[in-house]
């Protein structure tokens, strides 16, 4: 089996953006991460994680910067256990739930 | 007749059994391509590889200094953790016994580092004695840049992910430093026929 020169770029074709990670990724959070906005701890840049590139073929679910395209996030489930790698988002902001704006009072 | 090609096809099937390790199954024709991130498009012009130890570079070929280097054909049967196997995949490169020659006395370990950012480890004695290459046609064609080209590295006595798509250099350390996968739940050796997927960390 010869493989060509691809023409067609069949890993930038099966990118996903990172809205599909959020099944995954509800096993382990208990709010939707992918409207938290994550800063990149590569470039800085600060993005909705839904709108990360999600590599979902490999070993793991990979989501990388949509702008520097560095690993931000590593989610799998190995032999029963979730593993969750986070190094590469320097800070995760989540819209905190109705019932925590309440008992900060106004 | 039919008894002899029934026994012809249980030998056969026996020696595919023999060549499939735990928890593989034969992927046949096919080739996956299961990436991580984007695919690193390297003109040959640009590319070059090296070897480094921790006080800097040791070795760089370009382009042509490395085909010009003494190559190998070999056909190897390939396996991923992801439980596919390939039998009999056909590459040519350079053996790493010729890239490593001049490896310090000190150095145990061999990070490996690719375009795209990927890493894995290995351990030195497991790169010598003809067991790795940096490999750059695949089934006597240019290695395609979705199976790692224009060169990556293979060493088929180790899950796949020991096989680094796109490697740019062979750093040389004496102690070890997990990879990319090895530093999230991979096994840090990776040898097949053990079934060593995954670390238990």
């Amino acid at each position: 089996m010869t493989e060509p020169t691809a023409t067609v770029d069949t890993t930038a074709a099966r990118r996903l953006d990172g809205n599909a990670a959020a099944g995954m990724l509800a096993e382990l959070f208990a709010v939707d991460v992918t409207t938290a906005r994550s800063r990149c701890a590569s470039c800085g840049t600060t993005s909705m994680l839904g709108a990360h590139h999600l590599y979902a073929d490999a070993p793991a679910l990979v989501l990388r910067c949509p702008d520097c395209t560095d690993v931000v996030l590593r989610y799998a489930v190995q032999e029963g256990r979730i593993l969750l790698d986070l190094r590469g988002a320097q800070l995760l902001t989540v819209p905190a739930p109705a019932a925590t704006d309440e008992s900060n009072g106004a | 007749m039919a008894v002899l090609t029934r026994g012809f096809r249980g030998r056969s099937q026996d020696r595919g059994d023999q060549r499939l390790p735990p928890g593989q199954y034969d992927v046949g024709d096919g080739f996956p391509v299961l990436s991580a991130g984007p695919t690193p498009r390297t003109p040959p012009a640009r590319w070059d590889l090296t070897v480094h130890d921790q006080t800097g570079e040791l070795r760089r070929w370009n382009w042509e200094e490395f085909r010009a280097l003494p190559r190998e054909a070999l056909s190897v049967d390939i396996h991923c953790v992801t439980t596919w196997s390939k039998f009999d995949t056909r590459w040519e490169g350079v053996s790493l016994d010729t890239l490593l020659q001049d490896a310090p006395a000190t150095a145990r370990h061999v990070l490996a580092s690719s375009d795209g950012g990927y890493t894995t480890n290995l351990p030195l004695e497991e790169l010598t004695g003809g067991r790795a290459w940096v490999v750059d046609t695949y089934e006597g064609q240019p290695l395609a840049p979705e199976h790692g080209g224009p060169a990556r590295l293979l060493v088929p006595h180790l899950y796949l992910w020991k096989s680094a798509k796109w490697v740019r250099r062979l750093t040389l350390l004496p102690h070890d430093e997990p990879g990319f996968w090895e530093t999230f739940g991979y096994h840090n050796h990776g040898d097949p026929w053990r079934e060593e997927r995954y670390s238990g960390d």
